[in-house]
């Protein structure tokens, strides 16, 4: 019981409340991070014991002959193969740091049998999976993207946005919008650069009266430099401009990205943080120990 | 009429996106790239840096990401090279490793005055996620021993006095999902306060959002994200528009090409879901749905 029970339980405890005094006692960071070391060793085991099970579930697929059992032997053929040749290095050539020894070579090495089988089997299929994933999306969201309830139509009109907004295609739909530039460019050459230094700063938030533009504060601009940094500002800075530049898609879509995903976004993440830390209490504690096995 | 589009074979579709990825493809269609104020803010995290300095650099995705991260990858190796900042590279997925190797040939290729060992070194991959970076932050030489090629970190003149991660003067996680730049968000930037940029596959960006501007203080988000880097980089940097870099293994406008099979391919998905909804709104009117 001691050893199945109290010792795990304790274990949990102990180094749960060092991982958690790591991030407010820094004396204790160095006991941490040995704490962490012993974790990848655990992981490292934890390696051997996922290899295992695969062996074992693919031999027995293979012994009962059961739907698909080839599949089960090329992925144990291509699991042994790859094994043995990454793990005794074949064919590894010697680096210039170890011209004698071949141990040395880095584990995917450029020309080794371990590089072929990453280079021409493992990037390609890789690849070709992630690759099919255009063609499936493409038919679902044919059959099944549909706008049935408000729900559903919020969801299609915000993917429309971001889809196009993503692309060239979002700048080029809405292309007849204002911009900065468009605006800059209705005025004679020789303005050009000073009402695109104002516009920019107006567009960054920058009050009219705190505008400088070659080192000049607007305070000092004289003529017809005063008179076309209030046009600008009155423009940039107006409604009309704002509400018509903020419709083209490049722009709706940076809006969606960084409001209401943003904010979903925190409000999931805070929620999960909390859920983690009731859990790691309650497993600190002892309060949760199915960790320990089912007749715990 | 309606009919056939209604019982539409699928197939169909997937010749019709084979297409709208292929013609793109070989035409070399490129539409003009936008560059977005995050894809400045990264750009501008390395370039304020002070010549020399010290960037984490770390490649956490695999082949299967390749296509949308790689780019990103080498553009951000241009960039501190050009920027002779010293590279520790470095990653946290076991298939992480030939893109660093590939990120040293570049380097040995297109900058043979940086030498390994004093302006880059790679420490390769070490499993354990978070516990890895965990004991990075604190002692350095605990976890690793040697780099990636088996030397002493004592002998090598930039890890020698490398203590830990928190001398780094800027983090870089190029993430394709867990262990990733969530991870280093948690367990680097946030407790020893570095600063970070990222760069992440598309489906990723949006969990990221919420970390910027503190402690994120950029991102890149996929294909788009590295193609408005890429052309603030040849902006700055004026020699990556030759034909030597455009045209070498990892060209410098990887991410540009690669927008001109997204931009058909995503305005062919509008216009299936155009098309599915148009059948759906009939059919409903139809007292079919």
């Amino acid at each position: 019981m001691i050893a199945k029970r109290t010792i795990p339980l304790f274990i949990a405890a102990l180094v749960g409340v060092l991982m958690i005094a790591t991030y407010f006692v820094p004396y204790t960071e160095k006991w941490g991070a040995d704490a962490m070391e012993m974790f990848i060793i655990l992981a490292a085991a934890a390696m051997v014991l996922g290899a295992g099970n695969l062996l074992l579930l693919n031999l027995s697929k293979i012994s009962n002959r059961q739907p698909g059992w080839g599949y089960a032997g090329i992925t144990l053929t291509a699991f042994f193969v790859t094994l043995i040749i990454g793990l005794f290095k074949i064919g590894a050539m010697p680096t210039s740091s170890a011209a004698t020894n071949a141990w040395t070579a880095p584990v995917v090495q450029e020309g080794s049998p371990f590089w072929w089988i990453y280079k021409y089997g493992l990037v390609p299929l890789t690849a070709t999976m992630f690759a099919m994933l255009a063609f499936y999306i493409a038919s679902a969201a044919f059959r099944a993207f549909r706008a049935k309830n408000v729900e559903a139509t919020l969801l299609l009109g915000t993917a429309f946005i971001v889809l196009l907004g993503q692309v060239y295609a979002g700048v080029w739909l809405t292309d007849f919008l204002p911009t900065l530039e468009s605006y800059v460019a209705g005025f004679p050459a020789a303005s050009q650069e000073f009402v695109l230094a104002v516009g920019m700063q107006v567009k960054a938030g920058v009050p009219l009266t705190d505008v400088v533009v070659g080192g000049v504060a607007y305070a000092n601009m004289v003529g017809e430099h005063h008179a076309l940094a209030i046009e600008t500002n009155n423009y940039i800075g107006g409604w009309w401009y704002q509400l018509l530049n903020g419709l083209r898609l490049e722009n709706l879509t940076q809006v969606i990205l960084d409001v209401p995903q943003k904010a979903g976004n925190r409000a999931i993440m805070i929620g999960i943080a909390l859920g983690i830390v009731s859990t790691s209490l309650k497993v600190i504690l002892g309060v949760d120990r199915s960790y320990l096995g089912s007749a715990d | 009429m309606l009919n056939l589009l209604r019982n539409l074979d699928r197939r169909l579709i997937f010749l019709i996106m084979g297409l709208a990825v292929a013609i793109p493809v070989l035409m070399r269609f490129e539409p003009p790239s936008e560059v977005t104020m995050m894809d400045q803010n990264v750009f501008d995290a390395v370039q304020d840096l002070p010549d020399g300095s010290r960037v984490l650099l770390s490649f956490d995705f695999d082949p299967g990401s390749q296509g949308e991260l790689l780019p990103m990858a080498m553009s951000f190796t241009r960039h501190l090279a050009e920027k002779k900042h010293k590279i520790y590279f470095m990653c946290l997925w076991p298939l992480g490793e030939p893109f660093i190797e590939d990120a040293m040939k570049l380097l040995q290729e297109e900058y043979p005055h940086l030498k390994y060992g004093t302006d880059y070194v790679s420490f390769g991959y070490k499993p354990g996620g978070e516990a890895v970076i965990k004991n990075i932050i604190v002692d350095w030489k605990q976890l690793f021993i040697t780099d990636s090629r088996k030397q002493d970190l004592k002998e090598i003149p930039m890890t020698m006095k490398l203590k830990s991660a928190k001398s780094m003067d800027l983090l870089i996680s190029i993430s394709a999902g867990d262990p990733g730049t969530k991870q280093w968000i948690q367990y680097a930037a946030t407790p020893a306060k570095l600063p970070m940029v990222s760069g992440c596959t598309g489906v990723q960006a949006p969990l990221f959002y919420p970390y910027i501007p503190d402690p994120l203080s950029g991102l890149l988000a996929a294909i788009k994200g590295a193609a408005g880097y890429e052309k603030i980089m040849s902006e700055h940097y004026p020699d990556l528009k030759t034909p030597a870099f455009v045209k070498s293994r990892f060209s410098s406008t990887a991410a540009q090409q690669r927008m001109g099979p997204q931009f058909v391919a995503h305005l062919l998905m509008v216009a299936l879901i155009l098309l599915g909804n148009v059948i759906f709104f009939i059919d409903r009117s139809q007292g079919n749905a």
